[in-house]
């Protein structure tokens, strides 16, 4: 029987079965941010452990740096301490460390990808959820906690329960202004925020290997929120050109690249392999999506009306009336006569340059709406420099934008950028929590050219017919 | 990790589905560099009102709540962020098992904890326990006729015991894994380092970017 892309790579990395059933899994690369590792080095300290392969470990700050001219002096001392502890780990554990101000800093789902770290074939981890993002390239990438950030400091190694498979077909292709934060979104709205659990989805079909990279990543990002473990996309020719390309310094090049090319041509799913489960989306009959709830499942069409309380799928009564209690939404109402105050363009999932693009392509010649906040915040800083050399920062500029650095910024308004309560944003971010871009700000996800025609009409628009109305 | 064998306390409901990390504990949080402290800030925005007096409308603000234990709440507990911070936080707040129900979908039953939080509950000795949403309804039922209820937790038997006349049993199931690593109190570092020879020779072997 054939195996699955999963199959292969879990294969490759078991070293043992366990006596309990679990499977000793080894780790190929570790990203390490600020947040989630201080206590796992703390705890290495106190037990007298080492690290083990410092090498295979890459750390740069996000979650908490400020994204202005001035972003080098943190102000809050308790953010600044933070970074200082991932400064101090890194140089006492010799582990390699994008800092403030490296051309390669940023948020670290940004950056695995751009530098060449992340690469198919690889088991990848991080101290963070959305480690689903580098699945993109054909990698089994999962997140997880701080308990085991310092267990794979110490041991290189995670024990692990072996997932089950979930095949998600993407059949036909996208209509025009639909993009692939609407296919993820659009997918989490039918299997729900938990329909992943105790799964790795692998996606596929006609519109998947359309995609780009960057539109990959976005999707596979978002697998954590239909609450699956890992996403997955079968590496192809357009993950190996990007790898290729020549801005990839840590990537492999010449003969190292030859071999690692023919290897992983034999990564992906067989086509006799067995998946758990499967579930096929018509492409063709995807709408741009935006959430008027408090959880990503909580999605619809731009065109339908909020869900009456009990008409949710997926949603209980009391679900829809806490979270439209808490988004100052009524049931029956049509998003695009919902006024927005802040747009936000960044994040893991959305700040990317070709992200970027689509937002500029439609701020460009245009004005926000007076009362709109928007901010632009790359991914990286790799992506500044690449979208300043196109002239994209002047058209946001123009369009009365706040161009800023690399960094986590609103997505989770760890850092200066936060929503104030009850502030409405469109956000191109991944999590539409109470609270999570600041105390009661309300959240709705949507694509990068969904957010930024919000913020030139001062409310949400349905991108297919957008015309401005300012 | 101290042992977790039998517990008995005071239990607690919260009804809600999709209690995720963020509201466990808010970012602010998370600037910390320490493992404690996180205690009374568990469930931050929904606990205190904006002038940080405790919100009267959160349910687990009640009075009868006061010296709880244990945790009853909705299906998907734990989604969202991987921060271990949300474990912490319940432990040092008080609690030592938290109950859920999976969700009956048909073919396929969604489980009551999202996978990360379930993993990182084991490895701070908070036990989580799945039921059936008819028994947890129950619960919830036993929980509002009888202030301060306690009940009985016993990961040896599986069972969970309310104290009531008579006594209600509720029998449940744990990964084999995950009981022995909870009831011996096991550091999982020191349990892979047993595996050390096996990682070297593995680590020998193993080319990543190769067959
Ligand atoms: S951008 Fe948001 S989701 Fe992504 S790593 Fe940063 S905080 Fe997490």
């Amino acid at each position: 029987m054939g195996k699955t892309l999963f199959e292969k790579i879990w294969n490759k990395h078991r070293i043992k079965d366990l006596p309990d059933g679990s499977t000793l899994l080894y780790i190929d690369r570790h990203l390490v941010h600020e947040v989630t590792s201080p206590q796992a080095f703390e705890g290495i300290r106190l037990a007298g452990y080492t690290v083990r392969s410092p090498h295979l470990a890459v750390a740069t700050m996000d979650h908490n740096v400020p994204t202005t001219e001035d972003r080098f002096s943190i102000e809050d001392p308790v953010s600044r301490s933070q970074v200082e502890a991932l400064r101090k780990n890194c140089a006492d554990f010799g582990i390699k460390l994008f800092d403030i101000g490296d051309d390669h800093q940023g948020i670290v789902h940004v950056i695995g990808p751009e530098t060449g770290i992340t690469l198919p074939g690889l088991t990848i981890v991080c101290g963070d959820s959305h480690t689903s993002t580098h699945g993109a390239f054909g990698a089994l990438a999962f997140g997880i906690g701080t308990s085991e950030v310092e267990h794979v400091l110490v041991t290189q190694t995670l024990v692990q329960r072996k997932p089950s498979t979930i095949k998600v077909e993407f059949n036909g292709r996208l209509g025009p202004h639909i993009f692939s934060k609407d296919m993820v979104l659009k997918m989490i709205g039918i299997i729900g925020t938990a329909g992943g659990s105790g799964s790795v989805l692998e996606y596929c079909g006609e519109a998947v290997s359309a995609l780009s990279m960057e539109a990959r990543m976005t999707m596979c990002n978002m697998s954590i929120e239909g609450g699956a473990r890992a996403g997955m996309i079968a590496p192809d020719d357009t993950t190996f050109s990007y790898i290729s390309s020549r801005k990839r310094p840590y990537a492999p090049k010449g003969e190292a690249l030859d071999r690692a090319l023919a290897y992983w041509r034999t990564l992906p799913s067989d086509a006799d392999a067995v998946f758990d489960r499967s579930i096929t989306i018509d492409a063709a009959r995807i709408a741009p999506q935006i959430t008027w709830g408090t959880n990503p499942g909580m999605v619809i069409d731009i065109d339908q009306p909020i869900p009456e309380p009990g008409f949710a799928e997926n949603y209980s009564r009391s679900d829809v009336e806490n979270a439209l209690a808490y988004m100052g939404l009524k049931p029956g109402t049509k998003m695009t006569d919902v006024p927005v105050d802040v747009v936000f363009i960044g994040s893991c999932t959305n700040s990317r340059i070709e992200d970027l693009r689509q937002a500029a392509a439609i701020l460009k010649g245009r004005k926000k709406a007076e009362h709109v906040q928007l901010l632009v915040v790359p991914g990286s800083h790799q992506v500044r420099l690449q979208a300043e050399a196109e002239g994209l920062d002047k058209i946001f500029m123009a369009a009365g934008a706040q161009w800023r650095y690399a960094g986590c910024s609103m997505c989770l308004a760890m850092n200066p950028d936060q929503l104030q309560p009850q502030q409405r944003a469109a956000s191109t971010s991944n999590r539409n929590f109470e609270g999570r871009q600041g105390k009661d700000g309300r959240t709705h996800l949507v694509s990068p050219e969904m957010a930024a025609a919000a913020a030139v009409n001062g409310k949400f628009v349905d991108i297919r017919q957008w015309k401005e109305t300012s | 990790m101290k042992p977790f064998t039998t517990h008995t306390g005071i239990v607690a409901t919260l009804n809600r589905a999709n209690v995720d990390t963020d509201a466990i504990i808010p970012k602010q949080f998370l600037k910390s560099i320490k493992r404690t402290g996180y205690g009374p800030n568990a469930f931050f925005d929904w606990r205190y009102t904006l002038d940080g007096n405790p919100n009267p409308d959160f349910e687990l603000n009640q009075q009868r709540f006061k010296d709880r234990s244990i945790l009853v709440a909705r299906n998907n507990f734990g989604c969202g962020s991987s921060r271990e911070h949300a474990v912490w936080a319940l432990v040092q707040d008080g609690y030592q098992v938290i109950i859920a129900p999976g969700k009956d979908m048909g073919e396929k039953s969604l489980p009551a904890f999202a996978d990360i939080f379930r993993i990182n509950a084991a490895k701070n000795g908070l036990l989580v326990v799945e039921l059936s949403e008819d028994q947890v309804d129950e619960i919830f039922g036993f929980v509002e006729r009888h202030s301060g209820l306690k009940a009985t937790i016993d990961l040896v038997q599986q069972q969970i015991v309310l104290q009531v006349d008579p006594p209600q049993v509720f029998e449940f199931e744990v990964e084999p894994a995950i009981k022995e690593q909870l009831l011996k109190g096991l550091d999982d570092i020191a349990q892979t380092l047993r595996y050390e020879t096996d990682i070297a020779r593995f680590e020998e072997n193993h080319d990543p970017l190769g067959p």
